[in-house]
């Protein structure tokens, strides 16, 4: 299913500066019961999102209105655990079309490319840079240049190079995903088939 | 060229590479179950296309099933849908389907190897990043996301740039009571979760040559918890005999033929790697977590660390910490704990329930301990009454539930409440993983087993003397 193209993205962040956010905290498994995908969004981050009771816990980043935006900011290793890609849905249908780490658990980091989010890896020392933006100023604005592989702190300039490799960026920049390119590969992928038996 | 074991493999199967992006690679054996699939199925027909190859698909359903009554209705309406939904997909679709019932069924990561779906050389992959199992008979098997496995029902292939490679090696014999579980806890504690993100591992060395295929299994199965994609062991004897006459591995002529090619699966002894570590087997001791990381794990006879002697940020740390309801520097022998859970596809096998039996044979359950005992599969609960593991088990107060992924991800009935500590022979300690507030110390099933008879944190030596003696 092709998704929507990504090219620049300038927003607010909102700033989660914990370490190892798993996919089990970014969608536990009792949510996982859908045979559809949608509503996702409702139910992310959320055992850190709400109290038993349903309601909201105030302390969390996504419940203070304060911090808004469609790129989220998290700590080293985020999306690490199981391979659920109902981790990266929750993260879209929330509303982000991108995630800043300094480091990415690999499925999740596939996940995403697939539905059309943007895992960009960042220096640790850069990462920290933008998480004290957003504490100097909420509503600081990052930008991110899929063309040109950079995202920029708006308020102070600053920026820094990604890496992803051109195939995936160009399925990014047009919308395609990876089945329109294997099905139109699909004749010489039967012919290795029938070369290689069961 | 010299090449590695996964250089071996993966180059074999490598249908197309894009420069600067991925290999496409094609994949011998896909499996399916009910939580990852359903989009993936919804997505072929919206594009209105069929299942390339139906005979090299499995699917069975393990995730979202009771370990109770399995012969009655599914009572929670959204997981009964979802069982529906696999269970048609597979008859559209013409796919071999194991669903609760049939004597096949049971964890897709057990009873790949049982059925003989997992071989030695093939790629393997499957919604559910603990495929990584099936490393332990030198295939490249891992998991992946629902958009993937839209990918490889449609053409049978999948898109991915070629991990770099680790090799790490263990030498020497193990100490008493150090389980393959472990050792592959041991690793995680070394590597934390993301020290080998990006990389796919083979284990190499004495311990692993000396491991019976289950513990090879149990160690592939958690090189996802480091960050891996997956982990290889190069096949060897010990592989051959075991899938030897299973259902779906190749017989006669064919069997020579694969055994030919099975013959060079082993890295060279030139071969390099990205990176290459190496510990002495002397060093592990019997295992357990106390955070909410599987990397937050030591000897069990240790002390908590401190924050400031870890690795990492101290925030993340203490409220890792928090959670659990642990302080620095606390012992963990003789912390209470409320649940032991023996089962998983890392320690649903028949070794595990063994060696939990050998622990608890002669004792009692704690009472204080609520205990489930969940088989991999249903070949594996024959084995447990076959070979009078049940009867020791029973004989201790122990119940012996049905097969299914249970505790391990709670997404069933299986749930510890909030708060509560339990005991788990499964494979993450993430907050909440058992269950809201559940707090999971992951240990071996020998560790567990002590847990069990003792209500608490014991180290499980302590109640070997005599089977030792």
């Amino acid at each position: 299913m092709a998704y929507d193209k990504f090219s620049i993205l300038k927003s607010s962040a909102v700033p989660m500066p914990i370490e190892n956010v798993d996919t089990d905290q970014i969608i536990p498994a009792r949510f996982l019961k859908a045979t559809e995908r949608k509503g996702f969004g409702d139910n992310l981050f959320r055992d850190w999102r709400y109290n038993s009771d349903g309601t909201p816990k105030e302390h969390f980043v996504l419940n203070n209105p304060i911090y808004s935006g469609k790129i989220l900011v998290g700590g080293k290793n985020f999306g690490s655990g199981s391979s659920r890609e109902h981790a990266a849905w929750a993260v879209y249908d929330y509303g982000f079309r991108c995630v800043v780490s300094s480091f990415f658990a690999d499925i999740f980091r596939n996940n995403c490319l697939n539905i059309g989010v943007l895992p960009v890896q960042v220096s640790p020392e850069f990462l920290d840079k933008i998480f004290k933006a957003i504490e100097a100023d909420p509503n600081t604005e990052l930008e991110v240049n899929l063309p040109e592989q950079t995202i920029t702190i708006l308020a102070t300039g600053e920026k820094e190079s990604f890496d992803i490799n051109d195939y995936k960026k160009g399925n990014m920049l047009n919308g395609f995903d990876d089945i329109d390119y294997l099905l139109n590969i699909k004749e010489g992928i039967q012919t290795f088939a029938e070369n290689t038996p069961l | 060229m010299s090449k590695t074991l996964f250089d071996k493999v993966w180059d074999s199967h490598v249908v197309q590479h894009i420069d600067n992006g991925p290999d496409v690679l094609f994949i011998d054996r896909h499996l399916v179950h009910e939580v990852t699939s359903p989009v993936a199925f919804l997505g072929l027909k919206n594009r209105g296309i069929k299942v390339l190859y139906p005979e090299r698909t499995f699917a069975t359903a393990d995730h979202n099933t009771p370990t109770i009554n399995q012969h009655l209705p599914v009572q929670d309406p959204l997981s009964a849908n979802q069982l529906k939904a696999l269970e048609e997909n597979a008859t559209a679709y013409d796919i071999p389907y194991w669903g609760l019932g049939h004597k096949k069924n049971g964890i897709v990561h057990v009873i790949g190897p049982e059925n003989g779906i997992t071989v030695p050389g093939a790629t393997i992959v499957c919604g559910d990043s603990h495929t990584s199992t099936h490393g332990a008979f030198g295939a490249i098997a891992f998991g992946i996301g629902t958009s993937e496995v839209e990918m490889v029902l449609s053409t049978q292939c999948i898109m991915q740039p070629k991990p770099k490679k680790m090799r790490i090696n263990i030498n020497g014999s193990l100490n008493k009571a150090v389980t393959p579980k472990d050792v592959a806890l041991f690793i995680i504690s070394k590597l934390t979760t993301s020290g080998a993100t990006g990389y796919f591992v083979e284990y190499a060395g004495d311990v692993f040559k000396n491991m019976s295929m289950e513990g090879r299994m149990t160690v592939c199965n958690l090189s996802i918890e480091m960050g891996a994609r997956g982990g290889m062991v190069a096949p060897d004897e010990k592989t051959f005999e075991y899938i030897k006459g299973r259902e779906y591995t190749p017989k006669g002529a064919d069997w020579d033929k694969a055994m030919e090619f099975w013959k060079t699966l082993y890295s060279d002894s030139d071969a390099v790697f990205d990176k290459e570590l190496t510990f002495p087997a002397s060093e592990i001791e019997p295992m357990i977590t106390y955070g909410t990381n599987p990397g937050m794990g030591m000897g069990i006879k240790n002390d908590i660390p401190l924050a400031e002697a870890v690795e990492g940020g101290v925030a993340t740390y203490k409220k890792s910490l928090e959670y659990m309801a642990f302080n620095e520097g606390d012992a963990m022998i003789g912390k209470p704990i409320d649940f032991v859970f023996l089962g998983s596809c890392t320690n649903g096998r028949i070794e595990d329930f063994r060696a939990f039996a050998s622990i608890v044979k002669g004792r009692k359950k704690a009472d204080n301990v609520t205990a489930w005992l969940v088989p991999g599969s249903h070949q594996v609960e024959a084995a447990i009454k076959e070979e009078g593991i049940l009867d020791i088990l029973q004989d201790a107060g122990f119940e012996l539930r049905e097969p299914g992924c249970s505790a391990c991800l709670a997404m069933n009935d299986d749930k510890v409440p909030a708060g509560k500590y339990a005991v788990s022979t499964s494979n993450r300690n993430f907050e909440g993983r058992q269950g809201p507030g559940a707090r999971t110390l992951l240990a071996s099933p020998l560790v567990a087993a002590a847990a069990a008879v003792t209500g608490k944190v014991t180290d499980p030596r302590e109640l070997m003397e005599e089977v030792y003696a």
